[in-house]
């Protein structure tokens, strides 16, 4: 069984890996969205470390976002959402890879790379620490929900605007305490509390999502 | 309540935009497709056809 | 619920539906008319709000029937997916906008009562935000059931959606109330009065029940518009597969 987890894993690695440019993109897409924030407020330090973690989150949702809609779509158009669908174990551990693999791709390196651009928004070495813990804590219940979102849209029309009215106001739990520890950290409390709702929030979508996007799957190959 | 009335009755009348525009949208909405099922010859189901008793 | 069942069936619906609408419309607009009366003239103004209460007998009741109308989404959501009960989706399309428009009621009254309270039209409290996130879970049901070309995956679609939002709206009130103590807004004055007066109970329950007829009556009356839509549909794709 986990067979077919770890196969479909891999190859969805592979397909990313033989195409860079997609993860560079979103990537790129983080960076710009972020440097935008001091050019539209201005540069003072303190207004800026205010916002930081605010910024750095949200943008991280955005940028989680944009790779989602094509998520399942090229396996719907391929027939693989077929073959996955006749494939003797669950598609609930499809569902399962297919996030996994985003995770991979989006959410790991968007910590790696924030706390990179936290320097910029004047974040001392414990806030960026904690910005790197949230997010990689916190963005597998970005794609967890990111996916379902992608699963039901499948094949609708407008689908990328509706992706995003469908998952982000499900995300914002995640928002409030990722971007809230940060703040908690600069009011000279501990991280622990926010770390283990985080946790616990990536434990309820774990326990939900795959199979609603199962269910979801089910209905489009239909 | 001379005060506060402007925003007291902005509320009602708010309320009453809303909730009486989709009134009368719903009703619309049911005559528009009632009408259109009439056009082609067909009753709604669960309504007796005008002169016909369809019970068993 | 067993004597509900009987209602799954379209046509059955419909029979019963036409028998209890006009019936309730009237009662509706009556009780509404009385709710008016007493909203105005027999209730008095709260020492703490004012006249300004007289906005609550709106806002609390369309806070109640929007969440109350979610869970109503969630509810035919798990018996279209689990029995496939046929009334189901047409039901759930037809709940769906009027929930919204009683969130959007509640938002609206309650920035209304906020300006002359707070003194501005809106403040990010716990319950206006969580109000907010749910309208958007109602705006986003709304535009993914519509949003398929064969009306069957989009009800499908949004019956999962509202399975999963119902889960999370406890989460999401839970974070927002979190995290409006993080941010403890300065001068905002509670709402939760120790104790509501009898005189101000009795009108704001009065009003709940009245609205809640007009939410039933719009539900009905929409649901039986969507169950004769859903037949023009298929009449229209039958005449294109098979000319007559």
């Amino acid at each position: 069984m986990m067979g077919g987890f770890t196969a479909l894993l891999a190859r969805d690695l592979r397909l990313v890996w033989r195409q860079p440019g997609d993860v560079g993109v979103v990537l790129a897409f983080y960076v710009v969205a972020v440097v935008l924030f001091p050019l539209g407020i201005g540069p003072e330090t303190n207004v800026l470390q205010r916002i930081a973690a605010g910024v750095l989150w949200s943008a991280a949702l955005f940028a989680a976002l944009l790779s989602l809609e094509r998520l399942f779509a090229a396996d719907h158009e391929d027939g693989t959402l077929d073959l996955l669908l006749l494939a003797p174990w669950p598609l609930e551990l499809a569902a399962l890879a297919k996030c996994t693999s985003h995770w991979i791709v989006t959410g790991l390196p968007l910590s790696l790379l924030a706390p990179v651009l936290g320097v910029a928004f004047g974040l001392d070495g414990e806030s960026l620490l904690a910005l790197f813990a949230t997010l990689l804590i916190g963005t597998p219940t970005l794609s967890l929900i990111g996916g379902l979102a992608a699963a039901l849209t499948l094949g609708a029309r407008k689908s990328g605007a509706l992706l995003a009215l469908l998952a982000l106001p499900l995300c914002v739990p995640t928002l409030i305490f990722g971007a809230g520890a940060v703040e908690t950290l600069a009011a000279g409390e501990g991280l622990a509390t926010h770390l283990a709702i985080l946790g616990a929030l990536a434990l309820v979508a774990l326990g939900t999502t795959p199979w609603a996007i199962a269910a979801a799957l089910r209905q489009a190959g239909e | 309540m001379s005060n506060h009335a402007a925003f007291i009755l902005a509320s009602y009348l708010a309320a009453f935009v809303i909730l009486g525009g989709l009134v009368i949208a719903s009703l619309s909405a049911r005559n528009r497709v009632r009408r259109e099922l009439d056009q082609r010859g067909l009753a709604p189901r669960g309504s007796a056809p005008r002169g016909v008793d369809r019970k068993r | 619920m067993a004597d509900l069942h009987f209602l799954a069936n379209p046509a059955r619906f419909r029979r019963f539906s036409q028998r209890v609408l006009p019936g309730l419309g009237f009662a509706t607009v009556l009780m509404l008319c009385a709710c008016l009366y007493m909203a105005f003239f027999v209730a008095p103004a709260d020492y703490q709000q004012g006249q300004t209460v007289r906005i609550m007998f709106l806002h609390v009741p369309s806070a109640w029937l929007s969440m109350m109308g979610y869970a109503l989404l969630a509810g035919l959501g798990a018996s279209l997916l689990v029995w496939r009960h046929p009334l189901a989706a047409l039901m759930a399309r037809a709940a769906a906008p009027v929930g919204a428009s009683f969130a959007a009621v509640c938002l609206l009254t309650g920035s209304l009562w906020g300006r002359p309270m707070w003194g501005t039209y809106w403040v990010w409290d716990a319950r206006l935000t969580s109000m907010l996130l749910l309208f958007f879970l109602y705006l986003g049901h709304i535009a993914l059931s519509r949003a398929y070309d064969e009306p069957e995956r989009g009800d499908r679609a949004a019956a999962i959606l509202a399975l999963i939002g119902v889960i999370n709206l406890p989460i999401i009130k839970f974070s927002v109330d979190w995290w409006n103590t993080l941010h403890q807004p300065a001068s905002v004055t509670r709402l939760d009065a120790p104790a509501i007066h009898n005189s101000i109970l009795v009108p704001l329950l009065w009003m709940a029940v009245s609205l809640l007829f007009l939410f039933v009556f719009l539900v009905l009356l929409r649901t039986e518009t969507e169950i004769d839509r859903r037949r023009l549909e298929n009449a229209a794709a039958q005449e294109e597969g098979a000319p007559a």
